[in-house]
């Protein structure tokens, strides 16, 4: 299973030096996060330690070790959305998901919530983006309305 | 570009002679919409859909090998999206905040009976945010499609590429050396110098990265310009490549542009079709090529040594420099590294050469300035304009002035390595060494306005939270010396401040700014130590009286009812958490000091801004 769908990756990069980022990028874009059969797989047919993986892995904010909720709520906490009121709309969402502090994804993995530093949209903050879809000049009542049409 | 215009805010424009005559058709109209990504977000996919079914309803011929309407880059103005411009001949209308359900109108009235719909075109504003511009680099986003080659080289795009091909490498090098121009990402560092040590260093093969991780909360000139003119970017790494004798060049650029890659990605194939990339670049003996190498997400990798070990698939971490990049870069190969709006500037160099560009700007900071001007300031957007430049000019010729006419505070560059500017250092010129004599920096270009209702203490503990995240842990000063500093903040803004703090907040940043690795942990202590330096009064109302002046801070707010605006609808009691707040009908609500909880729902849900 896991050889299956990660020998592709494989074939694309075990050429170049260096493409340990790569490789977890596609991995993550084939699973929607980062399995440890993976890595193992990986660092297995490369002999690149496992840990190497790890490293790089926990390093970037980009990779997740954690299955992710089926829609993805990216909100930007840049300055120009800070200044408007992006605390607002982030506290709004948690409790219109019923999602504690310190969790990213709800229960029924429908929802994950990642605030960002910035998408560099700050003309339209404060800014919220759901699956791919950006909303500007967010309120908390907007982003209620919007969250109930998932 | 905007210059001539009449008052109403029609404005005629020349036709640039380059561009190809558009077949006449039935109705020779040109629809430009927006589609950056400030247009996407305020629907402009919708906008051009309603626009082509419209037409099509009207019967008005659109010829199938020709879009209806034109894909252009973000024009800066994001702040009046969805903007369309509608031109017939050398006529230009500009209409903004445009949605779909006003489309037949403006299809009806404008393209059918010749008369613009007057109450939607743009205002004044719109024309004195270009106007008081001066733009090099920004002149074309927004005018030409991105997606298209050809576009380019009709803006006498490449042409700087074969020019300096036509040169020795020494040459080129002596002509940006010449054009004073100076590395836009940040510190400041003399473009054409950087070159000159990377080709006399040691080392082959050698390599030109473009830096594009534009990592700053508040900063997107970057993204604007690879959105909307990729094939820039692309040139200047060609100019550079050459001369530097790098036959390779990486593009670094942040997962999070996804338009931006996706646009790039499109100019490199369409370059290396026509041979501007690949082997003999314009029927040369000059090979280059450019891979886009994406970042994952690590506003450390913005710093050199940190991208290197990025690109190299390794976790971004800096080390000790010497040895600089330019000798032991990328696989220890010399390597120089750009910011985009350092390699958009190249071209025009090399085409308008270098006393042009030396003529624009000020002593030491020469060229113009791209800054993304945010905040709370009435016209938010892209701005470019030469260095020099005053900060009232900014904020009140181009930005038109405060919103809801409140009081200027502060302005904040630099972003979370940067400083703030009070308000009474309004005139001071904007360049690399005012803002340095100041506290603050040029950085990349994000910059904030802010108000009297911006708590300083709250903005220091905003950008210090961003930098304490972003530290990559590898010298302590920076990983520990942070955390330390940033509970410092966290117990000021809470009112759990000590009398000794603010001391202790400059000692730690004084030694933190000297004895971090890299310029990340550097220049981390600057929105504290500035924000100490121009707003200590606030600090201490924080400490000592336990008030945050600005009423940002919540913990230290005291909520009461305004009994005179409370029009007594009891939705404050209804979201009240700790039952603090007692109501009755046709009685305004009280609050009871001892439960309230300071959440601040009632604040937020007073229809009235009755609860103070």
């Amino acid at each position: 299973m896991i050889e299956q769908r990660c020998k592709p990756i494989l074939e694309k990069y075990y050429r170049e030096d260096g493409s340990i980022i790569s490789i977890l990028q596609d991995v993550q874009e084939e699973f929607g996060y980062i399995p440890e059969e993976a890595v193992f797989w990986f660092s297995d047919k490369l002999n690149i330690p496992a840990s190497n993986f790890y490293g790089v892995a926990t390093f970037y904010a980009q990779f997740h070790l954690r299955p992710r909720g089926k829609n993805l709520i990216t909100a930007c906490c840049g300055t120009a959305c800070h200044v408007k009121g992006a605390d607002a709309i982030i506290n709004r969402i948690r409790e219109e998901l019923a999602m504690p502090e310190g969790e990213d994804t709800t229960h029924d993995q429908k929802f994950t919530l990642e605030e960002v530093a910035c998408v560099g949209a700050c003309s339209i903050a404060p800014v919220v983006i759901i699956n791919k879809k950006v909303y500007g000049k967010g309120t908390p009542d907007k982003i209620s309305k919007i969250l109930k049409e998932f | 570009m905007q210059k001539k215009r009449a008052t109403t805010g029609k404005k005629t424009r020349a036709r640039k002679p380059a561009r190809a005559p558009r077949k006449r058709e039935v109705r020779d109209f040109t629809i430009r919409v927006c589609v950056g990504t400030g247009g996407l977000a305020a629907g402009s996919n919708e906008v051009i859909a309603t626009f082509c079914k419209e037409l099509e309803k009207k019967g008005i011929e659109i010829p199938v090998d020709r879009k209806c309407v034109d894909n252009t880059g973000c024009r800066g103005f994001c702040a009046k999206d969805v903007l369309v411009d509608i031109i017939q001949g050398d006529s230009l209308f500009t209409y903004q905040f445009v949605t779909p359900k006003m489309v037949p109108r403006i299809v009806e009235e404008h393209i059918i009976n010749g008369r613009p719909v007057e109450e939607w075109l743009v205002g004044p504003d719109y024309h004195a945010f270009h106007s008081k511009q001066t733009k090099v680099l920004l002149e074309q986003c927004g005018q030409i499609d991105p997606e298209d080659i050809d576009a380019y080289i009709r803006v006498r795009g490449y042409e700087g590429a074969r020019k300096a091909l036509s040169l020795t490498p020494f040459e080129v090098i002596e002509e940006v050396k010449a054009s004073g121009l100076r590395g836009r990402g940040g510190a400041g560092f003399p473009t054409g110098l950087k070159w000159e040590l990377c080709s006399l260093a040691k080392g082959s093969p050698k390599y030109i990265i473009c830096n594009a991780d534009e990592g700053d909360p508040g900063a997107f000139m970057d993204r604007s310009i690879i959105e909307g003119n990729p094939h820039a970017v692309i040139e200047g790494m060609i100019i550079g490549g050459y001369a530097i004798g790098a036959n390779q060049g990486y593009v670094y650029i942040r997962a999070e542009y996804p338009l931006a890659v996706k646009r790039l990605r499109i100019a490199i194939e369409q370059a290396r079709q026509r041979g501007f990339l690949g082997k003999g670049i314009f029927g040369s003996d000059f090979d280059f090529d450019i891979n886009i190498k994406e970042g994952a997400g690590a506003f450390i990798c913005g710093e050199e040594t940190a991208l290197i070990a990025s690109i190299e698939g390794k976790r971004g971490m800096p080390r000790s420099k010497p040895p600089f990049p330019v000798n032991k870069g990328l696989w220890g190969k010399p390597t120089v590294i750009n910011n985009v709006e350092t390699l958009a500037n190249l071209p025009f160099i090399i085409i308008k050469g270098a006393s042009w560009f030396s003529s624009i700007g000020s002593e030491k900071s020469k060229g113009t300035k791209v800054f993304a001007l945010t905040g709370k300031v009435k016209n938010t957007g892209l701005i470019e304009v030469p260095m020099g430049i005053t900060l009232r000019e900014i904020i009140y010729d181009i930005g038109g002035g405060m919103e809801k006419g409140r009081k200027l505070k502060a302005v904040q560059t630099g972003g979370p390595s940067g400083g703030c500017i009070p308000a009474s250092h309004i005139d001071m010129p904007v360049d690399y060494e005012s803002l340095a004599g100041i506290g603050s920096m040029m950085g990349s270009g994000g910059m904030v306005v802010m108000d009297d209702t911006t708590c300083m203490v709250d903005m220091a503990k905003f950008f210090l939270s961003f930098t304490q995240r972003e530290s990559c842990g590898k010298c302590v000063p920076c990983r520990i010396g942070t955390k330390r500093m940033l509970e410092i903040l966290q117990r000021i803004t809470e009112g759990r401040g000590r009398s000794d703090d603010i001391e202790l907040l400059i000692e730690l940043g004084t030694d933190i700014r000297l004895s971090s690795l890299c310029g990340l942990g550097q220049t981390a202590p600057n929105p504290v130590l500035s924000t100490i330096r121009f707003f200590r009064e606030e600090y201490e109302a924080h400490i000592n009286k336990g008030i945050c002046p600005a009423r940002v801070c919540k913990a230290l707010r005291q909520y009461v009812v305004d009994i005179e605006v409370c029009k007594m609808c009891g939705k404050c009691m209804r979201v009240c958490p700790s039952g603090a707040i007692t109501w009755q009908k046709k009685q305004p609500a009280s609050i009871d000091k001892t439960k309230c909880i300071k959440c601040g729902a009632c604040y937020d849900a007073c229809p009235f801004n009755a609860i103070l």
